[in-house]
């Protein structure tokens, strides 16, 4: 499990107190940003970069996954939760209970690519072939047009975002189904398990958001929506015309409406500068907003 | 304390002293039972909801898929059964001969070479040898001939050489407290080396063997992180084929692992890890009395016989 915790902090005494209420304290400012995996590392970017911008505010950013985050957000003890997926009505729900009223923020899109190793001859899937191949209704590589062996699945585990996600577009292609990931899918723990494997298994077949993707090691599949769609790499320029079928908006939730510093840190990401970084990140970068 | 010193109240004062020596032993050694106790009436509180809502049926599924409802156990026991049978065909010959080795063959000067470099094995945190797993053993087993490198397999071989240093120090130490005339009396009526070891010491030293497996088990059974990098966490039970161990594998505490940071507190989810927990506690319980009643058994010690 990725717990990337960085707290960028000026060195100021308030910093790290884990006495201070989350939101403001005099002089020196602290969020509390927690969520998503998929997310940790662009948070992380903009945290840093963000001191340049207004060293008052330090940003302590973990990782954990999205149902943690918003699980944290829940509860009270942070101040943004980053989600690759939106809120569910029972988490909403629940936030409602404790007294918070989640205000959603779409801060990046992710485009979801799935990869083989660079010596798997198959170079594109259709999203019906996908969910056919991760419900075990395909088991061999011959019948997508590839080797005869064995398609090894790889998936996150159940509990991130991404997964989610995943299970709902891709698994049961967008439609309200029972379908699910056939009980030979390996769960990983993270992102980079996904890639590793990928790597040295010839055979395998796994999904990553594109910022984790390294085209020199995996090969990246062109997906279409069905076997009469033109097929499409996922790249920040399908993506963001969406004609890349598996792209999704990456998410952040704070606690009521953003005030005061949270306010201002939310507007910098959304804004060129922010933007800026998602690009650098391998994200889609948002249109501008108002 | 001299004679001259024990007067009545010299007397009363030293009774009064083993009293609370005595209650202070006996609390300490109640307390462990009241913390097992404690444990497990922790875990049956949170897990009892899960029962509420869930029948025979849900648990007896074949799938483990919570984001979805479905709580099977099959798969995690069977992960976690075939992960920690692996280890002890790996771990129990190994660990027992090098145990024998050192306390009945080895000359000194091996035995003080061999004995510190056991106890630092037993000294390497789980999650580096789950990291070298995955980064050196995976891709050797891959390569092998399985279909991925991720199998029961490559935990079970792990979580032997995780639960060798345990039972080769207990199994050794068993084997020091054999009492020397056992062997001086084999060897007098002219048994050879060998069969002072096969037919005298070791049935002798057989309890202290057999607590030094059932460590080795515990240490099986309950590993975690490594395991969890190791095993690919598929929630599948594989067919019963000559390549079973070279199948990926869930196991429960992976399972616990894996989900529990994520789970809303009170959720079914929630309570159906507890009871997970429960199931993994249950079955360390009994691998663990049916151990002492074999130990127990034991007693009188079987005489020796050439």
């Amino acid at each position: 499990m990725l717990l990337l915790t960085l707290l960028l902090s000026g060195c100021g005494p308030a910093a790290g107190e884990a006495a201070d209420p989350p939101g403001e304290s005099v002089g020196q400012r602290a969020i509390q940003n927690k969520g998503s995996d998929t997310l940790v590392n662009v948070a992380l970017a903009w945290a840093e970069a963000y001191r340049q911008v207004d060293p008052t505010v330090s940003i302590a950013v973990t990782g954990g996954g999205s149902g943690t985050g918003i699980a944290s957000l829940i509860n009270g003890t942070v101040d943004i939760a980053n989600a690759s997926r939106a809120m569910k009505p029972e988490e909403i729900e629940s936030a409602q209970a404790n007294g918070i009223n989640p205000v959603e923020f779409v801060v990046a899109i992710d485009a979801l690519a799935i990869i083989v190793h660079p010596d798997n001859p198959v170079e594109r899937l259709t999203i019906p072939q996908l969910a056919a191949i991760y419900t075990g209704r395909i088991t061999n590589w011959s019948q997508v047009g590839g080797n005869d062996a064995d398609i090894i699945l790889l998936s996150r585990e159940s509990n991130s975002g991404t997964h989610v996600y995943f299970l709902e577009e891709v698994v049961r292609g967008g439609e309200e189904s029972e379908q699910i990931f056939a009980p030979q899918t390996l769960f990983m723990p993270s992102s980079v398990g996904i890639t590793s494997e990928v790597r040295r298994n010839p055979n395998a077949i796994g999904y990553d958001g594109l910022g984790y993707v390294d085209p020199e090691h995996e090969k990246i599949l062109a997906i279409a929506e069905d076997e009469n769609s033109p097929y499409y790499e996922p790249s920040v320029e399908t993506a963001s015309n969406e004609t890349y079928p598996i792209a999704r908006p990456l998410y952040m939730y704070t606690a009521g409406e953003p005030t005061g510093a949270i306010q201002e840190y939310l507007d910098w990401i959304r804004s060129p500068a922010g933007q800026e970084i998602v690009a650098e990140i391998g994200f889609v970068p948002i249109e501008e907003t108002p | 304390m001299t004679t001259v010193e024990r007067t009545n109240g010299g007397q009363r004062w030293q009774q009064r002293k083993e009293w609370l020596i005595e209650a202070l032993i006996r609390v300490s050694g109640i307390s462990a039972i009241a913390l097992i106790a404690l444990i497990f009436i922790f875990l049956l509180r949170e897990a009892l909801p899960a029962f509420g809502q869930l029948g025979a049926s849900d648990f007896t599924n074949s799938r483990w898929y919570p984001i979805e409802d479905k709580f099977g156990l099959a798969p995690l026991i069977f992960g976690t059964l075939l992960v920690t049978i692996g280890a002890l065909i790996m771990a129990v010959p190994v660990g027992l001969t090098t145990a024998v080795y050192l306390g009945e063959f080895a000359p000194t000067w091996q035995r003080e070479i061999l004995k510190p470099l056991i106890e630092i094995l037993a000294g390497i945190p789980s999650i580096v040898l789950g990291f070298l797993g995955w980064i050196a053993l995976a891709p050797i087993v891959q390569r092998l001939g399985a279909s991925t490198g991720l199998t029961a397999f490559t935990g079970s071989f792990i979580l032997a050489y995780m639960a060798l240093p345990t039972m080769i120090s207990i199994a050794e130490d068993a084997l020091y407290a054999v009492p020397r005339e056992y062997r001086d009396g084999a060897l007098a009526i002219g048994a050879t080396r060998w069969q002072t070891t096969w037919r005298v010491v070791l049935p002798a030293a057989r309890s202290g063997i057999v607590t030094a497996i059932m460590l080795g088990v515990g240490r099986a059974i309950g590993e975690t992180m490594a395991v969890m990098m190791v095993t690919g966490n598929a929630a599948n039970i594989p067919a019963l084929a000559p390549d079973i161990f070279f199948q990926p594998v869930r196991t429960m505490t992976a399972t616990i692992a894996a989900e529990m940071g994520e789970v809303a507190q009170g959720s079914l989810h929630y309570n159906v890890l507890f009871t997970v927990g429960i199931v993994l506690f249950v079955i360390t319980f009994a691998i663990n009395s049916i151990a002492a009643s074999v130990v127990g058994r034991s007693k009188p010690r079987p005489r020796a016989s050439l």
